[in-house]
């Protein structure tokens, strides 16, 4: 069974900026609502296979972008 | 019919505008970002991948710096009301549209410093007149990109430098610029671009936006609306990132489709195309126009310093006389009067009358100018 990560952004524009960035990598990703009890925020969260988390974590600090926060699903 | 009023509103739109509107009702109905399922998602793809494209159109590398507003007096007001403090000095110039002057005239009743540098009767600006306005206590100057009642160009690039000097930001009003004269934030240095979908970026109006230059720090900025922004909702504050903090409640997502299409069809199509396309059309106007006696064609006769507005005035004649002749007679549409900008109407010399206004478009023909005139000289020697 695949271990699941989430990855939590301040804005929309960054979570989809962020999907953009990885789906051309060629990382299995996929939006989910964010988990409540990561944040209380209503919006969007990224999924991921958690064994890809140190690649992915460089992809988006590579490119700049802002991650709020990591958990293991 | 034979539309003439582009400057007013860009008419028709591209079908591939319209496509695109239907297209993400259909298909991306969800509220973007908000809710987390598909259609929400899929919503929020639409709304980021126009602001990529915008980015790229207006050269600048942070796409979430692109603020989406209903139009260029929306994205005007974002700068002049978050910025401003009492006290500071700005400076603009005597060509401005009531969508700078009115909300400068407000600010400068609570102790804001205007400075309105007045330009020549033909629109233009001397770059020394303004160079003497700008000192180290001017927080921002604020210019029109091109005369929406002449066309008149304002020399940008030329301000920018001048107003960085002394630590000045510069705000550009490109309502009638966007679209047909290439705008690039990183070569022009400019700080704010304030800009609408409905006129030269062929999208429906209800839509604009505000660029933020790459360098500009926006925690000297106090947002006009505060609200929800399906972000870190657990905070009664409004979020300090961007582009949320300056874009409160449900956006205009239709919009956004439409002005992403209409960018698209003008990269495919090429600014360099339309601006040489219009450009022709406006040499034969205002040569045309200025052959008919009693005719006085208003700004500058140089196409090479005008985007495709001309403005004329007939003697003996009025101009709302005109523009129901035209209409009526000939089916050609014109805007008549003061189109918004009683100043620069002062600094031309058609103050109260105003003009007849013609704004050739994309899809505007040389048939169509060469009706036009003729019609023109018909209703003016009656």
């Amino acid at each position: 069974m695949i271990e699941y990560g989430v990855i939590l952004f301040h804005t929309t524009s960054s979570v989809m900026r962020a999907e953009k960035l990885l789906a051309k990598e060629g990382f299995a990703i996929k939006l989910i609502p964010t988990p409540r009890e990561f944040s209380s925020d209503c919006g969007v969260a990224l999924r991921f296979d958690w064994t890809q988390c140190q690649r992915i974590k460089g992809v988006l600090d590579t490119a700049g972008v802002e991650i709020a926060g990591i958990h293991q699903l | 019919m034979i539309y003439l009023d582009n400057a007013a509103t860009s008419w028709p739109k591209p079908p591939e505008v319209l496509k695109a509107m239907v297209d993400v009702l259909e298909r991306a109905g969800g509220n973007p970002g908000r809710s987390g399922h598909h259609l929400s998602v899929e919503a929020a793809r639409v709304v980021y991948e126009a602001r990529e494209d915008i980015a790229h159109f207006f050269n600048i590398s942070d796409p979430t710096r692109i603020i989406f507003t209903s139009n260029a007096t929306h994205a005007i007001n974002i700068v002049l009301k978050g910025l401003l403090k009492p006290g500071d000095r700005v400076v603009t110039s005597s060509m401005e549209h009531n969508a700078v002057m009115r909300p400068l005239r407000s600010l400068e009743k609570h102790g804001l410093i205007l400075d309105v540098v007045p330009c020549a009767s033909d629109g233009s600006l001397d770059i020394n007149d303004i160079a003497k306005a700008i000192d180290s206590s001017t927080r921002l100057v604020v210019l029109i990109h091109a005369s929406n009642v002449v066309g008149t160009m304002l020399p940008i690039a030329e301000v920018a430098p001048l107003a960085h000097r002394t630590g000045a930001l510069l705000l550009v009003d490109a309502a009638q610029t966007a679209g047909v004269i290439p705008i690039d934030m990183k070569i022009s240095r400019i700080d704010f671009l304030a800009f609408t979908g409905h006129k030269g970026l062929q999208g429906p109006p209800g839509i604009g936006g505000l660029v933020i230059g790459d360098h500009v720090d926006t925690s000297q900025i106090e947002p006009l609306m505060r609200g929800g922004t399906g972000s870190q909702s657990e905070l009664e504050e409004q979020p300090e990132h961007l582009p949320d903090k300056f874009e409160s409640g449900t956006p205009n997502i239709v919009g956004i489709a439409g002005l992403r299409a209409g960018i698209n069809w003008i990269m495919d199509r090429g600014i360099e195309t339309i601006r040489a396309q219009e450009r022709k059309l406006t040499r034969t106007l205002i040569d045309g126009l200025s052959n008919i006696s009693g005719i006085q064609v208003h700004g500058t006769h140089d196409p090479e310093k005008t985007v495709a507005i001309i403005s004329f005035t007939a003697t003996g004649r009025q101009v709302s006389e005109i523009g129901l002749m035209l209409d009526e007679g000939y089916g050609i549409l014109a805007r008549v009067g003061l189109h918004c900008a009683p100043a620069a109407h002062k600094t031309i010399g058609t103050f109260p009358e105003g003009t007849v206004r013609l704004a050739p478009g994309v899809f505007t023909t040389m048939d169509d100018i060469t009706t036009a005139i003729s019609a023109i000289e018909k209703v003016v020697g009656l």
